[in-house]
Parts: structure tokens; sequence; C-alpha cells
């Protein structure tokens, strides 16, 4: 059954401190952070953190800023090593690998984008894209080859020659992705990849991640404090605060059934008729008319419809597959739930 | 003694014995070190011959041609061609060249030494804490008193007057290079961690790239902590300008002293302007590209 989960996160903890094995113990006899920190110095990052992660889906942690999320996504690839408990991907323990092994895991396995994007500045767009390939010990040409192709991909060709200082924060981003995906690994990790984007880049750049994930079907963690980014680009989400996870699901299951009263208020002020499918909604039944809705389409695509006709309207998958019916009283329902 | 200070031991004794110890060192392995530092006297001594050898025109082409690869400017070539003349000029050119040869030398000796030492104490914070007060002793110590165990080792001459100014001028290079390599963005390395790059590509790929400004500058005050050094290392043997500086004390010659004295200026203006344009050069192109 596990074999199915690409990366699975087992009790990882993460405390901070001169003596984090001495206030593992503490933590696991039933100290609270505010305790741990006051009595011992100690800081809780990370507490008993479980995550099953599917293969080829986009699985966003969010969180606000000091939630632990940017420490939790360095434990993928062991840029941060937990106090306690395993990171298994493909059914290895990243935590057994050596030094070398971990640097093989790093350049052909996982990659990862950043926040501030984290460029070489001294060196062109094209060499920042190939560094991981480079560093892989790949010969110049066949990788120059790679990185063009990349280049393209994000839409940056012309631009192989120019620093990174001399293109846009998009346009760096872009690099920063098109570095990421150079290596071919199958996961990739996005640190706040967007945050630092004006608006309508970001908007670009998630429509432009969710055509790549379209056709290469990564696995992505992505990491955001942006509830509307991560019900965009989600399969599934999870919530952390204070270094502990308050709830797991799919956008539709959070917005629905928010766990508890720190999810609630999360996602209070979000938009239900834009980021509610009419599939989430969609139960059995027998429709009505002639109108059919798309499982994938928010519901206020569904709002013209319903407001023609009190009745049950057809709700199709992506394969045209009948999916449900979807009634008015439902979806006024999911509205009401502010 | 009139302070009264208490004796805890006998200060003579030791002082005795520290004498004593370090002529044993002497005895024992002085040919031994003078056989080591022969392949770098010859150089320096090779240097110091071609130099002289070459028309002085040849030497002022030269110094200005590096000149304006470094700095890509007609200005700064001109004024440095201006200056080599005026070191001709002012009859002190034999000399200017012998302190050009130590001064060479022994800096790219003190770079050769010092990068890796500032490299090793970029990498852990105990190393740093036991480099930093030691740079800072050496830094502080008279000049002279690294004088004498290098005369008592090699006699006068123009060895220990090279490893003299080594270790005067080594503790810049080590220092920026240190500094340079701490000041990298602690995020575009981890960036590059995360594409598993190991230590050594990371120090070669990005962190001495991006610390280049710094050595740079270290290696420039390095460069004039060893000019500066050339009239006290002449004490021992080095010759060239501060020989002649040294006579014009013995023998009470202001104009030998002066003109001495300017072709040391000259010299140090010449180097740092060459240093300096192309350490700004660097800074630039690295700005525009951030």
């Amino acid at each position: 059954m596990t074999q199915s989960y690409k990366i699975r996160v087992e009790g990882v903890s993460k405390i901070f401190g001169r003596d984090p094995k001495a206030a593992m113990a503490q933590v696991r006899a039933g100290m609270g952070k505010d305790d741990l920190l006051r009595q011992t110095d100690h800081v809780l990052g990370l507490h008993d953190i479980n995550l099953n992660i599917h293969a080829g889906e986009t699985f966003v942690i969010m969180g606000l800023s000091g939630s632990g999320k940017s420490t939790l996504i360095r434990h993928f690839n062991r840029l941060i090593e937990p106090t306690a408990g395993r990171i298994v991907v493909d059914g290895v323990d990243v935590l057994t690998l050596d030094d070398r092994a971990l640097r093989a895991f790093r350049r052909k396995k996982i990659s990862m984008v950043f926040q501030k994007f984290a460029l070489l500045p001294h060196k062109t767009v094209m060499e920042n894209v190939i560094y991981g390939l480079l560093v892989d010990g790949m010969a110049p040409a066949p990788a120059r080859a790679k990185g063009a192709e990349q280049i393209g991909l994000v839409g940056l060709s012309g631009f192989e020659n120019h620093y990174p200082g001399q293109l846009s924060g998009g346009m760096q981003q872009r690099v920063g992705l098109a570095r990421a995906l150079a290596t071919d690994a199958e996961i990739l990790l996005m640190d706040e990849a967007f945050s630092a984007l004006d608006p309508l880049i970001r908007h670009d750049m998630q429509m432009q991640l969710r055509e790549i994930q379209a056709r290469l079907h990564k696995t992505i963690v992505f990491i955001t404090h942006d509830l509307d980014e991560a019900l965009l680009l989600g399969d599934h989400i999870a919530i952390l605060k204070d270094g502990v996870l308050r709830q797991v699901g799919t956008g539709p299951e959070i917005l629905m059934a928010p766990a508890d009263d720190y999810v609630a208020r999360f996602v209070r002020d979000v938009n239900r008729a834009r980021s509610v499918t009419c599939g989430a909604l969609a139960v059995a039944g027998v429709a009505q008319g002639e109108a059919v809705l798309d499982a994938a389409a928010p519901l206020e695509s569904a709002f013209a419809a319903l407001a023609a006709a009190d009745v049950p309207i057809a709700v199709q998958d992506g394969n045209g597959q009948f999916a449900g019916v979807l009634t008015r009283q439902a979806v006024f329902q999911a509205l009401s739930r502010q | 003694m009139a302070s009264g200070f208490p004796q805890f031991f006998d200060i003579r004794a030791f002082g005795r014995a520290l004498d004593q110890g370090f002529n044993q060192i002497v005895a024992r392995y002085g040919e031994t070190l003078e056989a080591i530092f022969l392949p770098v006297l010859k150089a320096l001594l090779a240097m110091e011959k071609v130099l002289l050898w070459l028309p002085w025109w040849a030497v002022l082409l030269a110094l200005s041609g590096l000149a304006y690869a470094a700095s890509r400017r007609w200005t700064i070539t001109c004024a440095v061609a201006a200056m080599v003349f005026a070191i001709g000029l002012i009859g002190v050119w034999e000399q200017a060249m012998a302190t050009i040869a130590l001064m060479v030398v022994s800096t790219v000796l003190a770079v050769l030494v010092g990068l890796p030492v500032g490299i090793a104490m970029s990498r852990g914070t105990r190393m740093q804490s036991i480099a930093l007060p030691l740079l800072d002793i050496m830094q502080t110590m008279p000049i002279f008193v690294y004088l004498i165990p290098f005369v008592m080792l090699f006699g006068p001459g123009k060895i220990p007057a090279l490893l003299a100014t080594i270790v005067f001028a080594i503790p810049p290079v080590i220092r920026l290079t240190n500094l340079g390599i701490r000041q990298v963005d602690a995020e575009t390395v981890e960036a590059v961690r995360a594409f598993g790059a190991s230590p050594l590509q990371i120090l070669f790929s990005v962190q001495i790239p991006l610390a280049m400004p710094a050595i740079l500058a270290g290696i420039n005050q390095t460069t004039m902590m060893a000019l500066s050094m050339v009239v006290i290392a002449s004490m021992i043997g080095a010759g060239g300008l501060g020989y002649q500086v040294l006579q014009g004390i013995q023998r009470l010659e202001i104009s030998s002293g002066l003109m001495a004295g300017l072709g040391i200026v000259l010299l140090a203006i010449i180097f740092d302007r060459i240093a300096q344009s192309y350490g700004q050069r660097m800074q630039k192109s690295l700005k525009l590209e951030q």
C-alpha cells in the first residue's frame, strides 16, 4: 500500500537549539512549544509531521510566516536535518544516505525553486540553467542543448547570454524554474516560488506551472502563504501552524469541512464560488433539463443555469462521464458556510 | 628593580633558554631551510636581472599595458606611464627595479599562502577564532622583531628580507579572503547545495568568484604593505630603494633619501592604481549582473 506514495514524511520533528535530542525527549514527554522555549531555550520548529504525497500530484503546504513551512520543505532534500522522524522517497529513507548518495539524490531526483530566485549573479541565464547538469558531470555541449530546450519551455529564448541582474523578477524566476526542470528531477520543491512576484506576473507563472505540470507530471511540493494560490495549484493542501499540521485534504475538503477554528478562520474569506468546483458538490441523482456542467469548472459557472431553472443539473467529468447532479440547494449551502 | 614587581620566575634564565633553543634550531635546520628557499632566491634574482636587462621603455610599456588591461581607461594608463618615466627621471631606476622584484615575489608568495589559509578560515568558526588573534599579533608586533629570527636562520640577505616582508604583508589577503567568502549570499550557496554541488564545487563555482572583489582588495593591501616593508627590509640586505634611504641616513644626505623616498611613493601609486581600477571594474560588472 505504502508503495503508491512517492514521498512519505513520518513523524518528522525539528528542534533548534544547543541540545535538540534532549529537548526532543522533553517534547515527547509532553512539553509544549512555549514551555520548551521558556525553560530550555530550544525552539520547536516542527512537531510530529506526517504526510503522504502521491507521484505526479501537486502538494501544497501552506501556512503563515513562522509556521515552519520553509523549514519543512528543506527536509525533503535534507538541506535541514530533522531531529526525529523519517523521510521516505520511493521507498528509501533519505536520512540513511551518505554524503555522496545525498549529492546524487539532489542531482538526479529532486530539485528546488527558491523564493528569492537564488540565481548565480556572475553566470549567464544559460550557465545558471545548466548548472545542475554540469555539477552532475554532463559535458558542456549536450548540457547547453538541454538548457536551450528548458529556456524555450519557460519562454526565455533569446536571453541565454543575459545576466540575472539584467532581467525582471518574473524572468529571473523563470530561469529558476528552468534550472530546476533541466535536471529532469521527478520531484520539484518550490519554496514560495511566486511570492516575490507582483500579482499579474504571479498569475502568469501559476498558469505556466499548471501547463508544465499537465505535460510533465512531476511530483511538486509547493510552499505558499497564499490560500488562493494553494487552492489553484494544489491537488492536496496541508495547513501548518506553529510547526504542527492542522489539516490535510483537497481544496474543497478544507473549504467545506475545516478541521478546527484556525483553519475555519483561515478559509473564511475565500471566494467559494470561484474556488469550489461543481464536481466537489455533485451528488447522486437524476438530472433534469438540457444543461451540463463541467466537474472541474468553478461553482460560479453554474449560476446562470441554476438561476434559469431550479432542477438538478448534470455534472460531467473530464472524460464526458456523468459525475452526479448539482442542485441550487447544495450551492447555497456551500456558499453560506461563512 | 625599582618598581619592586615580584619575580615569579627567572626571566633572564627563560630568555637565555629561549635564545639557546633557537640557536640550536638554527644550527640544526639552518642549512636545510636555506636549501628549501634557494629556488625562491633564484626566482627573485632572475626577476631582478630581467627587469634590469630590459630597456627602460620596455618596462614602461609593460606597466602601462598592465594598467590599460586592468582599467580600460586611457587617463590611468597615461598617468602610470608618466610615473614610471618619473622614476627614471629622478635617477633611481636600478633600485626601483630591485624593489619591484622583491615586492612582486613576496606578494605572489603571500597570496599563494594567504588564499588557502583565508579559505580554510572561512569554513569554520573554530579555525577563525584561532586565526584572528594570530593575525592581530602579526600586524601589531613591531616589524623589526621579525627580522631577528630570519636573520639568525639565513644570515643577512634577500631571503630573510623576503620572508619578513611576507609575514608582515600576508594578514590582509587572509582576512579579506575569509570575509569575502563569508559574505557570499547564504541563499545562493544553499541553492547550489540543493542541486547537489560538492563543497569543492561550491567553493570554486560560487564562493571564490563572488568573493573576488574582496579578495582583490586584500591583495592590493598586501601589495602596499609589502612595499612599505622595503625600507626596513633593506636593513638586512634587501637592497633596492630602501637601501638608498638607509644610506641617506648613514651619510646624512637628504637628497638621496628624498629621491629614493619619492621612488617608493611613485611605485606605491602605480601598483595601487592598477589594482584598484581592476577591482572597481570587476565590482561594477558584478553589480550590473546582480
